[in-house]
Order: C-alpha cells, then structure tokens, then sequence
C-alpha cells in the first residue's frame, strides 16, 4: 500500500473551488488524481463535483476534462477512447492516454447505469469512479438508489409513519463485477491509501475497471464537516460499507474482518438517521441492524472470511 | 419541357437545369463513376470514403442498413474505422460527441425514435461545437407505431442548433452527406450536420447514381483539423457551467455560428458543383421565373412535385417548385428571393406542428414574410404522415388549389390535410 509520505504533491486537482468545507466527494477526486500514472483526461458526469469546479471562467482542473450530461458520462469516455485509438492509428496523435469517468451515485446507480453497462460490455479501457454520497445532493438531498435504508432526505423524509427511505443500496459492485469486467473495487475514503491504491489498480487494469468510493457529504448528511473522514471510515468499521476487491471474480476483503462497531454510534453522528434512534422506530434500527450484519457475511462469505 | 438557366440572383438558389431525376446537372471535372444504391447505401458509402475515424451507432429501422453496411466495411477491413456499437441511441450521440471533442472525424446516424431518444444530447453536440454528421433517415414517431417516412422527426429537433440539410434521392443523401463533414469541420462552423433522407422512399429504393473516387472525395476533403480538441497535450476544460453573466453570450455565438454557416453552405456547394456537376446551395428552383403558383417541400417529394410542375407547365400554367436542400439554418431571405413574384405559395409539411398555426415549415416561411413588401398567399398542405404516399394525383390538387389561391387572392383553408379520412 502506498505510504502517505510517498505521494506525489503535484495537485491535478486546484484548491478554490466551491465546493463545501468537509465535503468527501472533493476529497475523493483530489486523492484520485493522486493516483494518475500520466497523461490523463476526466469525464465527469453533472453533480456537485462538476458544477462546483468549473463555474466559467474558472476550472480546478489542471487535466483535461470533458463534462456532458448526467447519464452519459461512460458514453462519452468511450468515445474519447475510440477517437484516441483512431487517431492514433492514423498517425494524427501519440500517446496513451488515461480516462477517468467520474459520477456521483445518482449518475452511476441511477439515470447513468445503462451507460455505465454499456461501457463495460464493450470492454472500453476507462476506469470509472463512482463517488457515492448516498442522495441527489446537487439537487438538494433527494434519494437515489445508494442511499441506504432508513436515511431520510428531502424525497424520502422521516415522517410520523414511514422512517425515512424505503428499501436497501443496489449492490453497484456485484453489479460492475457481473459484466466480467478485470477489476471492481469498494473504498472509503476514510482509508485513503487503499483507496488510491485501488484507483492506481484500476488505471493499470488493460480495459473496464470500477472503483466505488464512500465520500460523505456533511450537508446531506446533516454531520459535521469536521467529521467526513471519521464517518467514512466508520461506515466500515460497523459494516454498512464493506470495502474489497473485485479482481476476476474473486472477492478479497480490504481490511481484516474485526468485530464490528455499533451502527448506532455511525447514525448519532448524521442528522439524516436521527430519526432511527427514537424508541418509535426501535423494531425499524434492528431490522436495519440484521440488514448490514447479514450483508456484510455475505461479501466475507464471498471472499472466503469468516466473521471474527 | 422548360427552359434551362434560371433569373435567379439570390445567392444559394441554384435553378433547376436537369432533365433526369437526378439534381442539377452540369459538367464534371472530376471521374464519376456510375452504380446503383439504395439512400442508406449511398449514405453508408459517403462516410467510408469521407474516411472517418470513428462510429457509433444504434441500428433502428429504416436507418439499420447504414449501421450494417458500415459494420461489413470494418469486417471486412475496407475501413480503418472504429466502430463503437453502443447500446442506445443516447449513448450513439454521446460517444460521438467524446470522439468528436478529442479531434476525430465522427458519423452516426439514426431514424425517429432514436432521434427522439438523442434529443438531449443533440443540444449538447451543437453546444459544445462538436462537427459531427448523422445520416437521418426521416421515419414517423410514436405512439402509434409506425415506421415509415415522415419528417416528425427532425421536425421535432429543429431548434437543435444542427445544420440540416434534406436530400431527395440516394445521389443528393451521398453528395449531402460528403458535403456535410466539409461543411461542419469548417474552422467557421463547428456546429453538427444532419443529412435528412426519407424513410423507405429514399432509404430503401435502389437508384442509378454517380460516385466520386475515394481520391477525389480525400481531395475535397482533406483530414479534419480541430481548432480545439481534449487531449493531454492541451488541457482544457470543456463543457463546465456557466451562470448568467455567461451563458447567453455562448448561446448568442451559437447562434451567430449557425447563421453564418449559410456561407459555408453555399461555398461548398459551388465546391463540389464545380468537382462533379452537382451544385448544391440552399435550394434548387424550378420554374420560378414567371412562375405565378409554387410549392414547396423537402425530400422525396420534391421530385413527385417537379414532375407535376413540369406536366403542368407543358399545359400553359404559369407554376414553380422549390426544393429546399438546407432546412436550418432557415435561409430566409434567399427563399423570399425566389419566392418574391409569386401570388400563391403551397408549402408542403410532412408533420404536425402540434397545436401551432401551422406545419413547421409553413411557420418558418410565414414568418420569414413578417415585415417584407412580399405580399403572397400562403397554404399549408400536411400530407404524407406515417408513410401515406403521396402520389402525382394528390400534388395536381395542390397545384390546383394554390393556382386558385392565386387567381382569386383568396385562401379558402389555413391547413389543409391532404389525403386523409377524415
């Protein structure tokens, strides 16, 4: 794993954007970038990340980078990918070139997957990253198919009734990995190295490669913003974010299994699970409780581990 | 038959001097070599011999066999194109804007719902100046399902910000189509091109043509040269967000962009008349000299409202017909140049303009008369939906009502649905 001392300071990815203090996706794209081996283009899908670093006149990015449109974002990487090729062959251009598409998780799990399933059928060498916060939160904290069960946000509100979203995550990675794609990963960026590390396999993969990143937004959230890094790494300490790998098919667990931490002291920490801790909604939390127990056992089942 | 020349000295209106079925004919410099295609074919063939770097494409009928005669091209090694076969149309669109952004020369093409589907990304290929060229292979929308000609289509993505250009047979959707990748990597230009062929009746009918040698067509059109590209060795950012104190300015030379097109049209146009005979322009007039009555259309049409105009024309009647090769941008002027001297014009409209005064076209020519000295009557005709033909019989009738317009001065009906029960 590469050690934070080993690297590289040159920052792709400028500071005075305007992106909100704390926030995970921000960080999630800058240590990325971290994990650039050379001449690299990003494709980005629309959400916070984009719309917060390009406001014209003025781009954070020190690469070149393409925004289109929310859903297409794989479409558009792989035609960068084609053109390159084409051009390359015909002698109008030389060079590899990395391609990295980034979408939030209402791009990816989303209005994006068809694209995104395209493109990894297709086998196009592109790494995408889906940076997963768990809610439309450029919109203004909606629920998407990553937000977890339970969370409340403005379309899936806690009410006096229904606590919050119903139904679980897509299991985006199964998902990815289902194509028969070389390398699928989890990360938080709460374990930043691994993550990087990860990103950096993921470019050094010859085609298709998927990274999902857990980057906490303090807004949406309703958390601190002091307190992103911290919940990134505890939504998988207490198993509701299980971080591993992918790599032909086999699942291999990113950190060794340990007993894992009360859920409840990751809810107290946002706002948007609040809600979860009243006594009303006491038989919703155990539920909620035996959903990520039952589903972290399966990825270790999957990798051959055992629950400590 | 009618006289050849024309009095015409509105730029980019190239009367009509053929005496075939074919456009314009005049006296090539370059080899023409003769062969029978079906539009599709000859749309395919264009974008091999215009060499391009990528494709992506979405097979719908009756676009299909421009996706299958491409794909036996890469199977069979005649082209060194990458083929991206994409999994929607959206997709089609957006691949082809990303190759397009990194320098490459792009085709793709589609047919109704597929367009539909392409309509956002439509906007984004002209926003971000994208010279991409689709073959359009005009079919009707759903709901009810239908999969024969009609424009509802294009019409449909008019406001796109796309040049688009309408071919009549399989020999102008070939010219079209070569001229189109010239016209749209013009440094001037930048903006996509839509070449519009008829579902089934252009498409799928197999016609005698004239093809240019691959020398020839790289000759007249030479590797594209992106004035800007993403690539490493320039980074920049493209397509980020701009508030208002910027998006109406980048929207206002969008539009500039479009409109100044037209000279590039017209250019070309003469370019490639003067390489094969075949001049192009905005639009091609016959008999509109003295001409008293006149229709207007686009498509296929065109040549079913020619013959009749010619049968009539042998009868004494003082009547003109406009085929209108470059729909948008809407030459308006050059149109009124034509147009001028008549006292009745019918424009054909093969779609519904839902609840607007008019079909498209009709909109666009009624207010293009706004604010002229131009006084003409002015009849919608909306015919040919879904396929329904549209046969010699029909367009008679609409000699005869546009004639009777221009006897009396009087417009009985605003539209008039031809050939429907109703």
């Amino acid at each position: 794993m590469v050690a934070p001392k080993d690297l590289p300071l040159q920052e792709l990815y400028a500071p005075g954007h305007r992106l909100c203090a704390g926030c995970g996706p921000s960080i999630s794209v800058r240590m990325a970038l971290k994990a650039a081996r050379g001449p690299t283009v990003v494709v980005n899908s629309t959400g916070c990340v984009e719309v917060s670093t390009t406001i014209f006149p003025y781009t954070a990015w020190r690469i070149p980078w393409v925004h289109a449109l929310f859903e297409n974002t794989p479409a558009v990487a792989s035609g960068l990918e084609y053109a390159y090729e084409a051009l390359e062959k015909r002698g109008a251009r030389k060079g590899k070139v990395d391609i990295i598409a980034l979408g939030g998780d209402g791009g990816t799990f989303d209005i994006g997957i068809q694209a995104l399933s395209g493109m990894l059928e297709r086998g196009h060498d592109i790494v995408y990253i889906c940076y997963d916060n768990e809610a439309y939160m450029n919109t203004g904290i909606q629920r998407s198919g990553a937000t977890p069960r339970g969370a409340a946000t403005t379309t899936s509100p806690a009410g006096k009734v229904i606590p919050g979203k119903r139904g679980g995550k897509k299991d985006l990675a199964a998902i990815c990995a289902g194509h028969g794609i070389k390398y699928t990963a989890t990360a938080s960026i709460g374990f930043f190295t691994d993550y990087i590390d990860k990103v950096r396999k993921a470019i050094e993969v010859d085609g298709p490669a998927v990274v999902h990143v857990l980057a906490p937004c303090p807004l949406g959230w309703r958390s601190s913003p002091a307190d992103t890094i911290k919940l990134a790494k505890m939504a998988v300490q207490t198993g509701i974010f299980p971080i591993y790998e992918v790599v032909d098919g086999k699942y291999r667990m990113s950190l060794k299994p340990g007993k894992l931490l009360p859920v409840e002291e990751y809810f107290k920490l946002q706002g948007r699970f609040s809600h979860l801790l009243r006594p009303e909604f006491k038989e919703e939390l155990e539920e909620i409780n035996r959903e990520i127990e039952g589903n972290y056992r399966r990825i270790l089942g999957l990798a051959g581990e055992q629950v400590a | 038959m009618y006289r050849r020349g024309g009095v015409f000295t509105g730029e980019g209106v190239i009367p009509y001097t053929g005496e075939g079925s074919t456009v314009t004919a005049g006296s090539a410099v370059c080899t023409q070599i003769g062969c029978a295609y079906t539009g599709n074919e000859a749309v395919a063939y264009a974008a091999k011999q215009c060499n391009v770097d990528v494709v992506a494409a979405y097979p719908i009928t009756p676009q299909t066999i421009i996706v299958e005669r491409f794909s036996d091209y890469v199977a069979n090694g005649e082209v060194d194109t990458k083929f991206m076969y994409v999994e929607s149309e959206h997709s089609a669109m957006s691949a082809c804007v990303g190759a397009s952004l990194a320098g490459a020369r792009v085709f793709t093409s589609t047919a109704s719902q597929g367009l539909a589907l392409m309509h956002e990304v439509m906007y984004l290929a002209s926003g971000l100046r994208t010279p991409i060229v689709m073959g359009v292979v005009n079919r009707a929308l759903s709901a009810p399902i239908n999969i024969h000609g009609d424009h509802s289509d294009m019409m449909g993505s008019r406001d796109c910000g796309w040049i688009q250009l309408f071919a009549e047979n399989a020999q102008e959707a070939y010219d079209l189509t070569i001229q189109a990748f010239k016209i749209a990597e013009d440094p001037a230009v930048q903006l996509p091109v839509a070449v519009n062929l008829d579902g089934y009746t252009v498409s799928h009918a197999t016609e005698n043509m004239k093809s240019l040698t691959d020398e020839d067509v790289a000759r007249f059109l030479p590797p594209r040269k992106p004035i800007f590209k993403v690539d490493p060795s320039t980074p920049i950012s493209v397509g980020g967000m701009a508030l208002p104190e910027y998006y109406y300015e980048i929207k206002r030379q969008q539009e500039e962009a479009l409109r100044q097109s037209r000279h590039v049209v017209k250019r070309v146009g003469k370019e490639y008349g003067d390489l094969t005979g075949r001049r192009y322009g905005f639009m091609e007039a016959y008999a509109m000299e003295d001409a008293q009555a006149a229709v207007i259309s686009l498509g296929s049409t065109c040549g079913t409202v020619r013959s009749v105009a010619k049968r009539l024309r042998a009868k004494g009647k003082k009547v003109g017909a406009i085929k209108l090769w470059m729909y948008r941008p809407f030459p308006a002027e050059e149109l009124i140049s034509a147009i001028k001297g008549l006292k009745a014009l019918a424009v054909m409209d093969r779609a519904i303009s839902f609840g607007a005064p008019y079909g498209a076209l009709c909109s666009d020519i009624s207010s293009s008369l706004q604010n002229t000295e131009v006084k003409l009557k002015v009849l919608n005709m909306i015919y040919g939906l879904g396929g329904r033909d549209i046969p010699p019989a029909t367009v008679e009738r609409v000699y005869r009502d546009v004639l009777q317009a221009a006897r009396t001065g009087k417009v009985e009906e605003r539209v008039m649905f031809l050939d429907v029960r109703e």
